[in-house]
This record gives C-alpha cells, sequence and structure tokens, in this order.
C-alpha cells in the first residue's frame, strides 16, 4: 500500500493505442499536422495538485509529442492572493462572498505583478479556471485567447461574477465542462467533458494479486457482492442515504457496503458526515468505512475494480468523474440523475439513474439478480466513457478548437 | 481494379457550442426545436446516434432519451426514437417531423407537456472541421484504409453523408456504385442497419462485403 504521492508516469501516445485503436491515434497525428508551427500556452495556478494541474501535467506532454510547441505557466501570489481566490471560487459556486472591497485590489495587483513576469506570445493561449482571469490584459493584437472554467459558474455571487465577467468577455470563446455550468456571455461558449487518463495509477489495469490485497487490508470479501460509493464525506454526496439503500438490499442479498473517502481531519463538516454516517451504519461488520489519504489512487482503483456495484447516490453533483471511473472499469453504476450524471449515465444503457433512497435500493436489486444485464450496461458504460471522456477526446478537442479559430483567423 | 476517382477518406472533428437555450419541460423542447439551429439538430440527431455508436438498441437521438430519462414519457419517446436520419436528406424535413409529434403530445395531453422534467434540456451545436486522411485507389487499399478508420471518419462516411449528397446513401455505397460500377455491393452496404449494429459492427461487415467482392 502506498504511503506517499508518486509523480505521475509521463505515458506516451502510442500507449495509449493499446485502448484506443492505432486509427484514433493517427487521427490525432492529422490533425495536429494541420496546426505544423503553432504554438500553445497553458496557464493556470498550481503545478501541483487539483484537478487542472494533474490534467494538465498529463495533457502538454502529449501535446508536445504532436509537435506542436506547448508552454505550460504558473501563476503566482502570495497567500493574500489565494485567499481572495479561493473566496472567489466558492462565491462563483454560489456561495457567499465576505471579502472587503481591496480584496479586488490584491487580486489585480497580483495579476498585474504575472503579467510582468510572464511571456504571452503563442498562437493559443488557454487560461485556466479565475485565477489568471485577468492576464488578458496582455493579449496581444494577434493569438487567440481561450479561458478555461472548470467550475460550475451558473449561479455565481452577483458582485463576484460582476468583476470577473469583463474580462471572460475579452476572450475569444470560454470552454465550460457542461452546459449546465455556463453562463450567457457574449463570446461563443464550447463544451469540453472532464477526463481521466485510462494509464494513471487510479485507471490502469491491476493484477488480481493487488486487487486482493487491498481487499485483504479492509477486512473485504470478494466471495460476497460488494457495493461501492467513493466520495468525500460531505452532505451532498448522501453516505447515509447509500447506508440506508444498503440495508434495504441486504433484507435479500447478502451483501457488503464500502464507503471509501477524503480525509475528514481538517473539514469540521466532513467529521460530523463521518459521525453520522458511522452511527447509520451501527454495528453492521460488513459496512466499511475508509477514510482514505488523497494519495490513495492505488487503493481506489483496487476498490473500484473488485466492486460488484458503483453506486453515486450524489444530492448535487459537479461531473462526476468517480462515475467516469468506474463505467471505465466496466462496472455496473447506480447513481443519482444530477449534474453530469446524467451525461455518463444514459439509463439502462450504460448504468441506472436513481432518485431516491428506495429508487436506489432497487436498482442494485435489480442488477445484482440480473447479472448479465449489469454485465452489458458495464461494457457498454467502458465504450461511452472511451469515446466522450478520456484524456485524448480532450486532446482531440483542444487540436479542433485550435483548428477551427484558425481558420476563422 | 483502379478506380477512375480515388476514394478519400476524412475525418470530421467536432466541437460542441454550448447553445444558451434550454428546455424544462415538453412545451419548451417543442419551441427550442422549432428555433434552434440546422447545426444545433444536427448535434441532437446525426451525431447523437455517432457518439452513441457502441449501443445497438435503445438509442435513437438526444430528444427522445431526454423525453424518456427526464420527462419519464415512454410512449412520446418511442415515437420520437423511432424516427430513422436515413430517411432524411435534410434537416428542415426531420425538424419538421419532430415538431409535428411534439406538436400531436402537447395538443393531447396539455397538463403533462407542462410538467418540469427533472433535468434540463441544454441545447448545443456543432462545429465541424474536416481532416483528410488519405485515399483509397483500389477496393484493397480501401479495405485495409477501412480496417483502421477513427470512429469519427466511420460516421462521417456513414452516417452524415446524406446531408452533403442529398442522396439516401452514405459515402462508400456512393464510391461502389458511382465510380466503381459495384452496384450490388453499394445497395448491400447501404441496408446495413446502423440503429442495431455497433459502428465497429458496421466496419466489420464493410470489411467481410469487401473482401468477398474481391475474391468474386
Amino acid at each position: 500500500m502506498s504511503t506517499t504521492a508518486a509523480p505521475p508516469r509521463v505515458n506516451k501516445l502510442d500507449d495509449y493505442a493499446g485502448l484506443l485503436g492505432a486509427g484514433e491515434i493517427a487521427e490525432l497525428r492529422a490533425l495536429a499536422a494541420r496546426l505544423e508551427g503553432r504554438s500553445i500556452q497553458m496557464v493556470n495556478s498550481t503545478s501541483v495538485g487539483g484537478g487542472v494541474a494533474e490534467m494538465l501535467i498529463r495533457i502538454v506532454p502529449l501535446i508536445e509529442e504532436l509537435n506542436l510547441p506547448i508552454r505550460w505557466d504558473v501563476i503566482t501570489g502570495g497567500d493574500d492572493f489565494f485567499a481572495v481566490t479561493k473566496a472567489f471560487h466558492n462565491a462563483l459556486h454560489g456561495g457567499a462572498f465576505d471579502m472587503p472591497e481591496e480584496s479586488f485590489q490584491t487580486f489585480l495587483a497580483y495579476s498585474e505583478q504575472n503579467r510582468g513576469r510572464l511571456r504571452f506570445d503563442a498562437d493559443f493561449t488557454v487560461i485556466h479556471d479565475p485565477q489568471p482571469v485577468a492576464m488578458i490584459e496582455s493579449r496581444a493584437a494577434n493569438g487567440l485567447w481561450i479561458w478555461r472554467c472548470h467550475i460550475d459558474v451558473s449561479q455565481p455571487h452577483r458582485r463576484v461574477w460582476d468583476f470577473l465577467a469583463p474580462y471572460v468577455a475579452r476572450y475569444d470563446a470560454a470552454i465550460f465542462s457542461s452546459p449546465a455550468f455556463a453562463r450567457q456571455l457574449p463570446i461563443p461558449q464550447i463544451l469540453f467533458y472532464p477526463s481521466i487518463d485510462p494509464l494513471s495509477d487510479k485507471n490502469r489495469e491491476l493484477e488480481p494479486e493487488a486487487i486482493q490485497e487491498v481487499l485483504e487490508i479492509y477486512g473485504i470479501e470478494r466471495t460476497r457482492p460488494i457495493l461501492l460509493q467513493v466520495s468525500r464525506f460531505d452532505r451532498l454526496k448522501d453516505p447515509v442515504g447509500v447506508v440506508r439503500a444498503y440495508q434495504l438490499v441486504k433484507r435479500y442479498y447478502d451483501c457488503q457496503l464500502v464507503l471509501a473517502g477524503g480525509s475528514a481531519s481538517d473539514d469540521p463538516e466532513g467529521e460530523a458526515v463521518l459521525a453520522e454516517v458511522r452511527e447509520a451504519a451501527g454495528k453492521d461488520a460488513d459496512i466499511h468505512i475508509l477514510d482514505l489519504p488523497p494519495w490513495s489512487a492505488l487503493e481506489v482503483n483496487a476498490l473500484q475494480r473488485a466492486a460488484t456495484i458503483i453506486i453515486q447516490k450524489s444530492m448535487r453533483e459537479g461531473f462526476g468523474l468517480t462515475v467516469t471511473e468506474g463505467l471505465w472499469k466496466k462496472k455496473p453504476v447506480v447513481a443519482s440523475a444530477v449534474g453530469g450524471i446524467p451525461l455518463q449515465v444514459i439509463h439502462k444503457q450504460t448504468g441506472l439513474l436513481s432518485h431516491s433512497v428506495e429508487g436506489t435500493a432497487y436498482q442494485i436489486r435489480f442488477l445484482l439478480s440480473n447479472p448479465a444485464i449489469a454485465r452489458r450496461l458495464g461494457e457498454q458504460g467502458h465504450e461511452h466513457v472511451r469515446e466522450q471522456f478520456l484524456i485524448t477526446s480532450n486532446v482531440r478537442r483542444y487540436l479542433t478548437l485550435f483548428l477551427h479559430f484558425s481558420a476563422r483567423a | 481494379m483502379k478506380a477512375a476517382q480515388p476514394f478519400e477518406f476524412v475525418t470530421a472533428s467536432y466541437l460542441i457550442r454550448i447553445g444558451g437555450q434550454e428546455a424544462g419541460n415538453l412545451l419548451s423542447l417543442q419551441q427550442g426545436i422549432e428555433n434552434c439551429s440546422d447545426a444545433s439538430m444536427f448535434y441532437h440527431t446525426f451525431q447523437s446516434l455517432g457518439r452513441h455508436h457502441f449501443l445497438n438498441e435503445g438509442f435513437s437521438n438526444d430528444f427522445a432519451q431526454w423525453v424518456l430519462g427526464s420527462c419519464n414519457r415512454p410512449a412520446l419517446a418511442e415515437r420520437l426514437a423511432s424516427l430513422d436520419i436515413r430517411d432524411y436528406v435534410s434537416i428542415a424535413e426531420l425538424r419538421e417531423d419532430l415538431k409535428r409529434m411534439l406538436a400531436e403530445f402537447c395538443a393531447e395531453w396539455p397538463r403533462e407537456a407542462a410538467q418540469s422534467a427533472f433535468e434540463k434540456f441544454h441545447f448545443c451545436e456543432t462545429v465541424e472541421e474536416e481532416v483528410p486522411l488519405g485515399s483509397a485507389g483500389t477496393l484493397e487499399e480501401f479495405r485495409s484504409g477501412l480496417e483502421t478508420l477513427p470512429h469519427a471518419s466511420m460516421q462521417f462516411h456513414f452516417l452524415t453523408s446524406r446531408l452533403r449528397l442529398h442522396l439516401r446513401t452514405n459515402d462508400f455505397s456512393h464510391w461502389f456504385d458511382e465510380v466503381l460500377g459495384l452496384k450490388r455491393l453499394a445497395r448491400t452496404v447501404e441496408r446495413i442497419d446502423i440503429y442495431t449494429n455497433t459502428l465497429d459492427g458496421v466496419r466489420e461487415r464493410i470489411v467481410e462485403l469487401v473482401e468477398r467482392e474481391m475474391k468474386a
């Protein structure tokens, strides 16, 4: 079992050919050939940790391998800058914003500093998320600027959005992860689904012994059905609802429930939710509540691969990458019809959707008694992810976006 | 046999543009279908079938899927799903038929038509970038190109060709017939049912038919 985060292995395009087919990789090369000589710059606010950095670490080398010069720059700032951007982040998600008026000046001062430090001369500049949004002030006459928004800004705090919107409006286009996360803007809005890397520790194939080892560590039996929800202990993920659904299923099926979540030590609400889950679970030895550290990618992979059914009973959800991960592993998924989940779980085609505890329990029972249907859903879910939600699909989307705007320029 | 005109393999890579228009019930879906762009109609019908090419039953277009999954109206969903895009050589005809089916339902079931859906329908549209992938001058070269053709290219040649050609056929059959004079092969390939086959299944079947033709 790993105890620290290992640096991600850099994969080559051809490493993906076995999963996607050589034709798909050749197609990426053909698209890239049309952009020969064009340069790309990606800008975000951190080089380690967080979904955006994790994605860029993997996507930048792939684009480089397609013979397109690409540079990844990271803006810097003091604690006061990141306190403001964190407050912006929460406010854009619809939360409160109680920072003083000077916080906007702090944001602009650091933006100015970064503009002086960084060079902006690429043909295509992609700015990720709100932290570096004001870099657009450095825009020269040539070159296309894209704002990639990874968060849901459909219900933002008015004061923060009114401050950021004039910057966003100066870009050539904005990219969102779901149509539901977008806003009305005077610039074109493009849809890029989030993606997973099939060769990462979280998703790559594992030897049966490696899976067994993880199960033994946590005392989970392979011989009885395993229901699994992977998510942090947050009320919006409804872990107590998952326990209730499991209890309804348990009346008819001798199964186990695994709730694998992130560490709750620095999150007071997480600790409270964890306590509620433990109380709901009572003394049932077949309920395994795992408080995993953030570097548990291999363990999560093993649990997902060992699971009989993957559950995601969220009340609200962003895109739901744990669903993507489950589908990629050919698992039948029972998930709530919220956020980005219905984009991935097409009811009765790539999984089953539910709207309540009882509905979730029913769908689980249905799958447990119909393993052939469960298998078919898993297979189709895997194909759906292969087509839409892999990192290579995102490389293709970027190339298409650049081609489209080159043609327009 | 060397063709007088080679078959040009092309792939189409698509960007999805968020339209901003949305529907929260069947009435607003009807309005949306009436007002959305042709590129949006294309995205939710032709392209949707292509995106879900790995399903070989029960999936037809985004509208039918939403009516079933978010509005829980299986009878209407079934009707909308029954529209076969191979019958259409223009988006306008397809739009008319979808509008008519929705209008009939909304007139007959006004209360149900006004009921809120679980999730909103978001109209999007397609922006297409075509990229050449090489050409085939003989059946042998065609077969070898087809074997490694990416899915997007298969969709381009087999599904969306109708809108380009304004003919009820696909690019492959068009070439077999018009350039090589292989009418029977053209007809057999055109008869492959995309609604009950996956795109990979269609490809395998065409390779099989071409090989049979080469041996004949």
